[in-house]
């Protein structure tokens, strides 16, 4: 008789084979990260004597999303302005350790931080389109303040191709010379990210960049999330957990120790993490019961 | 105070409580009506058998409404999973008990043709491993889980008996081959009310460790 543990399906969600579109949902190996995508190791940073984060490691897969989550204050804006150099810009703040992108340190001496800045792009939280500037010049500017110096024709033509790699370019292909401020929050927020796609980033940072929207321009960046993942490495932050179970595939944790540094304390597939966290603290955050 | 979802969980934990007693009142009251060959208590079993569906879709509605609004992870959405399961394991082991009764209605007036030998025992058996699965469940106990699908082999070796009986009754009283089918039946209906306790305690491991495990695939 057929006695014990006969099969074991482990699938990962819910043991029901899924075809999410979201890409293999196996762990991320260092070696992938180093080649493609980002490598945080022992990041530690500082506002001053405050430690705001205490020993990070992260791999970032390659053409992948990876959210990280996390009660407030726990340092997850922090951690993401330390993978493009945003953090050093804030008066009497540092860090140590390593962040590697595609394998080189960016904080190696000798390395430019406008350059990661422009190879590691940001969107914001709050849509912050120039707001004296039309449609075109707001994406264009991208490419000027990185110090793109490029024909005319040719900015016309990386302007549409950022509008378009956006879901931007049928809504405004007739009004690309309007003010940007005339367009919807969502349409301002798809244009920020049409701004940071012009400069053709390996990586897109995105600091809670729905949180200003309504459900359905949320599920609009989302997709277009989604789409831009073939092309580029993204990370997001996001205080919504059920956009972090949506969109990524890739995980981190954050929490907050007692002297409020932050830690990482799980990292892993999301669809695991959401069903079955291995740290009591990452089950006591998803199912709303911390603190 | 407690969380909207917290109170929600209990709640439909309740009530997957109360359906499990349904089914467990119908699978005794079906057998009662069988060995003393009540016809009115067996018409009962049957017609009771609609009030254990309602209550199983009661279930599966209040889960549906609570996933949508309320968005559990983890742990809570685990929990929900295999309430959605083990309900409709629950809702079957009342079709089994209706299934015992129509067999006694389609007996009928007549006697049975030999005595139930260990098919009451099968019945206690399956009942004591479903009330044994959801205080595990109350418990989140997925040790205990394990240990009832071990339990049953033993209904599948009474089963066993049963069947053997009664073929070499068929054979010997070719008159009495259609009322001993009715038995088969019957023996067939209890046997799987352990294998839907298999389930149910698959489930319960599930919702403890996040692991979905066949365990113990019944002979059946």
């Amino acid at each position: 008789m057929a006695v014990g543990f006969h099969t074991q399906r482990q699938n990962p969600i819910m043991g029901y084979e899924m075809h999410s579109g979201r890409g293999p949902q196996a762990p991320i190996s260092e070696a992938d990260a180093l080649a493609g995508g980002v490598v945080v190791r022992r990041l530690d940073a500082w506002y001053g004597s405050f430690q705001a984060l205490r020993g990070v490691d992260l791999l970032v897969a390659p053409n992948r999303i990876t959210a990280v989550i996390g009660p407030s204050g726990c340092g997850k804006s922090t951690l993401i302005r330390c993978l493009n150099r945003m953090h050093e810009v804030v008066p009497r703040a540092r860090v140590t350790g390593e962040v590697l992108l595609r394998g080189e340190d960016i904080y190696a001496p000798g390395v430019d931080a406008v350059v990661v800045r422009r190879r590691v792009g940001m969107v914001f939280q709050k849509p912050n389109p120039f707001p004296t500037m039309s449609v075109f010049d707001n994406v264009a500017a991208g490419l000027r303040l990185n110090g793109f110096m490029v024909r005319r024709g040719q900015t016309v033509e990386t302007v549409e191709k950022s509008l378009r790699q956006a879901a931007l370019w049928d809504e405004v292909k007739d009004k690309l010379s309007r003010p940007a401020t005339e367009l919807s929050g969502g349409q301002q927020q798809r244009l920020c990210i049409a701004r940071a796609l012009a400069v053709e980033p390996e990586v897109v940072l995105m600091d809670e960049p729905c949180s200003a929207l309504d459900p359905v321009a949320t599920l609009k960046i989302e997709e277009l999330m989604r789409a831009l993942a073939k092309e580029y490495t993204i990370v997001i932050v996001t205080h919504n957990m059920q956009q972090a179970a949506r969109v990524s595939v890739h995980t981190a944790v954050m929490m907050m120790a007692e002297d409020r540094a932050g830690e990482m304390i799980e990292f892993g597939p999301t669809e695991e993490i959401f069903t079955k966290p291995r740290d009591k603290r990452t089950e006591d955050y998803i199912t709303g019961r911390f603190g | 105070m407690a969380r909207e979802l917290e109170r929600r969980l209990r709640e439909i934990q309740d009530d997957m409580l109360i359906l499990g007693s349904m089914a467990e009142k119908a699978i005794q009251k079906a057998m009662e009506a069988l060995r003393s060959r009540d016809l009115a208590l067996s018409r009962e079993v049957v017609a009771e058998d609609e009030a254990i569906n309602a209550k199983r879709y009661e279930i599966e509605e209040k889960c549906i409404h609570t996933m949508a609004t309320q968005q559990p992870m983890a742990a809570d959405l685990r929990t929900l999973v295999a309430i959605l399961t083990i309900t409709s394991q629950l809702e079957r082991i009342g079709d089994h008990a209706e299934g015992i009764g129509r067999i006694s209605l389609m007996v009928g007036h007549d006697a049975l043709p030999r005595p139930l030998g260990e098919m009451p025992d099968m019945a206690g058996v399956g009942l004591d491993m479903l009330r044994r699965s959801l205080t595990a469940f109350v418990q989140r106990d997925a040790d205990e889980a394990r240990r009832l699908c071990d339990v049953d082999d033993q209904v599948d070796a009474m089963y066993t008996r049963v069947c053997a009986e009664l073929i070499q009754h068929m054979i010997r009283n070719p008159e009495d081959i259609t009322r001993s089918t009715y038995l088969l039946w019957t023996a067939h209906n209890l046997e799987r009310i352990a294998d839907r306790v298999t389930n149910i305690c698959e489930r319960i491991i599930f919702m403890v460790t996040g692991r979905l495990e066949e365990i113990n695939v019944s002979r059946y």
